[in-house]
């Protein structure tokens, strides 16, 4: 049997009404990437990680555990799994599964970024443990009405801390505050834009010029929907590195399949697999810009190529 | 033997989010489809616009397994935004099927 769709949809429906987020986390595990960096709280323009970067490492913990009961018997065990977890949040045991060593990766990932925007000398703060998971997820999903309640919840957010501009560090993030948020948030009209725009108008020069040799996975979610195309690829192009462009790329990228994942896994991983052998044919190791790409294609590539956070190659060009 | 849903074909007719009456059933969607699903989109918005309720729910599984990246409507010749469309049956299904809102 395949996962059952109902309760899988249900379970991130209803994390999303009672505790904020489709996988809630503790505010320590959502912060703890900003430890040090002295980032102030709040400001007219904050650095929005959506939580997604965070999430990563729960969501590869317990996607490894979906992928079992995939055409399993336990399948219908599923609803009951719902009603327990409308008493305790099963995601906190997850959490606890979650690798040590994948955490710190992707807490690394968003460091890189807010520091090559403080190195473009770009004015902002950070909402620590204010800050709310956006929804993007259940809109996919088709879940709207527990998205409206929550996007209006999140417009809240920014708006008791008087927020004017938001930086964006993934994709979905910014195509959900960007273009989905305006749709279902009255008045909404807070300027979203991505690190990658930022950092791309901002002028920054690198201090470092590099050998890196790599192929370039565009997200459908930038490419297609935001038109992030040109941005990673200017401050590429000033590093030194060599960038190759893959057969499908651009407007034109393939998808990584971890949209899948959640009800799909093994169609999710087909799709990656497919991908990650476009990328090999480019040469190079790949370079992401999306968290769910990076472990999408990670997980495919099963060490055969290495697959990188782009803000790694942009730290290391930008002297960060 | 299908039958024609009103209620469906309301929901469609009343919507501001399902347009596929510019498709001309090229198929160029399906080809460029990653998932390779031959149902997507064009066959399934096909029943969803002549009301065939019965035939979008065998086809749940389907909708859902939809990546949502677009490919096809990049390079479809008469811009039907097809991933909304499909968000609309999810959301249609969760609604009516899955009491989920």
């Amino acid at each position: 049997m395949p996962l059952p769709t109902k309760d899988i949809l249900g379970i991130l429906a209803d994390n999303l009404n009672q505790r904020k987020s489709v996988l809630p986390i503790s505010s320590a595990a959502a912060t703890r990437w900003a430890k040090g960096l002295d980032l102030p709280k709040g400001g007219k323009t904050v650095l929005y990680t959506g939580h997604l970067y965070q999430l990563i490492p729960i969501i590869d913990a317990m996607s490894g555990q979906m992928a079992k009961f995939e055409d399993s018997a336990l399948t219908k065990y599923f609803g009951l799994g719902r009603n327990v977890n409308k008493f305790i949040n099963m995601t906190f045991f997850m959490g606890m599964m979650a690798s040590k060593d994948e955490q710190k990766d992707y807490d690394r990932m968003l460091r890189n970024i807010a520091l090559l925007l403080k190195k473009a000398d770009v004015d902002f703060g950070y909402l620590y443990g204010e800050e709310l998971y956006s929804g993007a997820l259940v809109y996919d999903e088709g879940v709207d009405g527990s998205f409206a309640k929550h996007a209006q919840r999140v417009a809240d957010m920014f708006k008791k801390n008087g927020v004017e501009k938001i930086i964006t560090v993934d994709p979905h993030t910014t195509h959900t505050l960007r273009t989905v948020f305006p749709e279902f948030v009255k008045g909404f009209d807070i300027e979203v834009k991505s690190y990658l725009e930022v950092l791309a108008e901002s002028g920054i020069e690198p201090t470092n010029q590099i050998t890196d040799d790599l192929s370039l996975h565009d997200s459908c979610v930038y490419a297609r929907h935001e038109n992030v195309v040109e941005q990673p690829r200017a401050l590429l192009a000033k590093t030194g590195a060599k960038v190759n462009e893959p057969r499908l790329c651009g407007k034109n990228t393939h998808c990584c399949g971890g949209p899948l994942e959640s009800l799909f896994p093994s169609e999710s991983h087909r799709i990656a697999g497919n991908r990650v052998e476009q990328l090999k044919e480019a040469g190079g190791s790949i370079a992401t810009m999306c968290p769910i790409c990076l472990v999408s294609l990670r997980k495919a590539a099963k060490g055969s190529v290495k697959v990188n956070d782009l803000s790694d190659t942009l730290a290391k060009a930008y002297g960060v | 033997m299908s039958r024609v849903s009103s209620k469906m074909a309301l929901a469609v007719k009343c919507s501001d989010t399902f347009n596929a009456d510019a498709c001309m059933h090229c198929g160029v969607c399906t080809a460029v489809c990653p998932m390779g699903i031959e149902m997507l989109p064009r066959k399934l918005f096909r029943y969803v616009q002549i009301g065939l309720e019965d035939k979008v729910k065998e086809n749940i599984s389907t909708i859902y397994s939809c990546l949502l990246c677009g490919m096809c409507a990049e390079n479809c010749p008469a811009e039907v935004n097809i991933a909304d469309n499909v968000r609309f049956l999810r959301k249609y299904i969760n609604e009516n099927e899955f009491n989920l809102s």
